[in-house]
């Protein structure tokens, strides 16, 4: 019969709890820099250079079809053999990064793509200047048709980012990690450890829906 | 000792692949049988067990793959099982993968005109002949294009069972680049691997998500 034994999740877990800021910290942080490379790299893609499209693109592609576990091997274990070294916790925002960014493009891509062109001509008939035609025509329902894919996709960035762990960066998985390696209590360590994140997504869960139902709560378009 | 990188290290990573197709083979039968029951259960008449597969997914698809991977790995010896990464990793992958092709048919499901079960029901169809001969066809259709995606993220996903350490793709990956130390190669090499094997795949999902497109636009 196998006895569990919380006692050392439960002695440690003001250290958990700083596991689960450093995750959120971690997955924000990649987030917003992920947000700033897929509103670049949808541009590209909707560019007319067919340069930069295929750049992007093959970017995009090869992102989106190899695991993220090698992606982080190859930046973190690669790149030094080509004399670039990297510290484990900057080598994992790098990775989530471009990550997320590979994502994002496509999502932003499909946003922007989602205003139909009557709207643009909409505006520009009732005499709107071309950043206002950006502001109010493009951007908010561009905005609106993303979020929901975009916070989805955060929440997987948060669940993905776990995976630092394996290069040894700092996050809730590798504290969890230390933990277990000192007490042996793996199950129940885990087994809290995944508790957290789950509160974790719930939580921005319903915090996202929260800020769609406050921000983007204009008649929908049909 | 460290020794070069060389066809025999190429030949140890490709074979391993074997093992990646096998395991996603594995978690993808699993994963459709338990997703179909998910499904049905999430789009049934009976609260209860809409709440119970409503919980499952949340779940499963609130929590990180990895830790999924380290719960069943270590449940194993909770339940005084030998630890076998094989077991726990087709174990956790295919609850995964219920979870998520559960959620993608209950919306696929959800897609079919509910005219079509309310002339179902008309005609005195039982919820079996209902379901089997109306409604699951139409919405088969539906789910191929978000399927054959999720496929590829599941393959992705097993990339994670070489942290408990089972021997597939990205493990033979590690072993030779522990041999080697010629990680730019190695890992290049298995990411080229996995490119492969998820980019048919990626397009052809791409393609039928087009062509669904077009279907519903009139």
């Amino acid at each position: 019969m196998y006895h569990f034994n919380f006692t050392p999740v439960f002695e440690n877990f003001d250290l958990l709890l700083y596991g689960a800021w450093l995750t959120i910290r971690l997955s924000f942080a990649a987030m917003i820099l992920g947000l700033i490379v897929s509103v670049l790299g949808a541009a590209a893609r909707t560019s007319h250079s067919k340069v930069l499209h295929a750049i992007v693109g093959a970017y995009v592609e090869i992102i989106r079809n190899t695991p993220f576990l090698v992606q982080i091997f190859f930046l973190y274990f690669g790149l030094p053999a080509i004399g670039i070294s990297l510290d484990p916790n900057v080598a994992a925002l790098i990775a989530l990064v471009i990550n997320v960014g590979a994502y994002g493009t496509e999502i932003t891509r499909a946003g922007i793509e989602s205003v139909p062109h009557g709207q643009i001509e909409a505006g520009r008939a009732l005499g709107l200047g071309p950043i206002q035609i950006f502001r109010y025509v493009i951007l908010k329902p561009a905005l609106r048709n993303v979020y929901p894919a975009m916070t989805s996709q955060f929440i997987y960035l948060m669940l993905t980012s776990s995976v630092v762990s394996t290069i040894s960066a700092n996050d809730l998985a590798s504290i969890g990690a230390d933990l277990n390696a000192k007490t042996f209590a793996s199950f129940e360590i885990y087994l809290v450890v995944t508790g957290i994140y789950l509160v974790l997504s719930l939580l921005f869960s319903g915090l996202f829906k929260l800020i769609q139902n406050a921000v983007f709560n204009y008649p929908a378009s049909r | 000792m460290i020794r070069q990188f060389g066809p025999s290290d190429i030949l140890f990573i490709i074979e391993a692949v074997r093992w990646t197709l096998l395991l996603s083979a594995i978690a993808f039968i699993g994963g459709a049988i338990g997703g179909l029951f998910v499904a049905l259960a999430r789009s049934s008449g009976s609260k209860a067990l809409r709440r119970i597969s409503a919980g499952f997914i949340r779940i499963f698809q609130g929590t990180p793959l990895l830790m999924q991977l380290f719960l069943f790995y270590f449940g194993l010896t909770v339940l005084n099982l030998p630890i076998n990464p094989l077991l726990a990793a087709a174990i956790a992958l295919t609850f995964h993968a219920s979870a998520y092709l559960g959620e993608i048919w209950r919306g696929s499901i959800e897609a079919v005109p509910s005219g079509q079960t309310e002339a179902a029901t008309a005609l005195s169809l039982s919820y079996r002949d209902r379901m089997q001969h109306v409604v699951l066809p139409q919405a088969a259709r539906i789910a191929v294009a978000p399927t054959v995606g999720f496929l590829v993220q599941l393959i992705k996903g097993t990339s994670l069972t070489s942290i408990i350490g089972f021997t597939e793709l990205t493990r033979a990956g590690q072993i030779v680049n522990n041999a080697t130390f010629d990680p730019f190669v190695v890992f290049g090499l298995v990411a080229a691997i996995y490119f492969i094997i998820c980019w048919p795949l990626s397009l052809y999902a791409r393609r039928l998500e087009g062509r669904m497109r077009l279907a519903f636009t009139r």
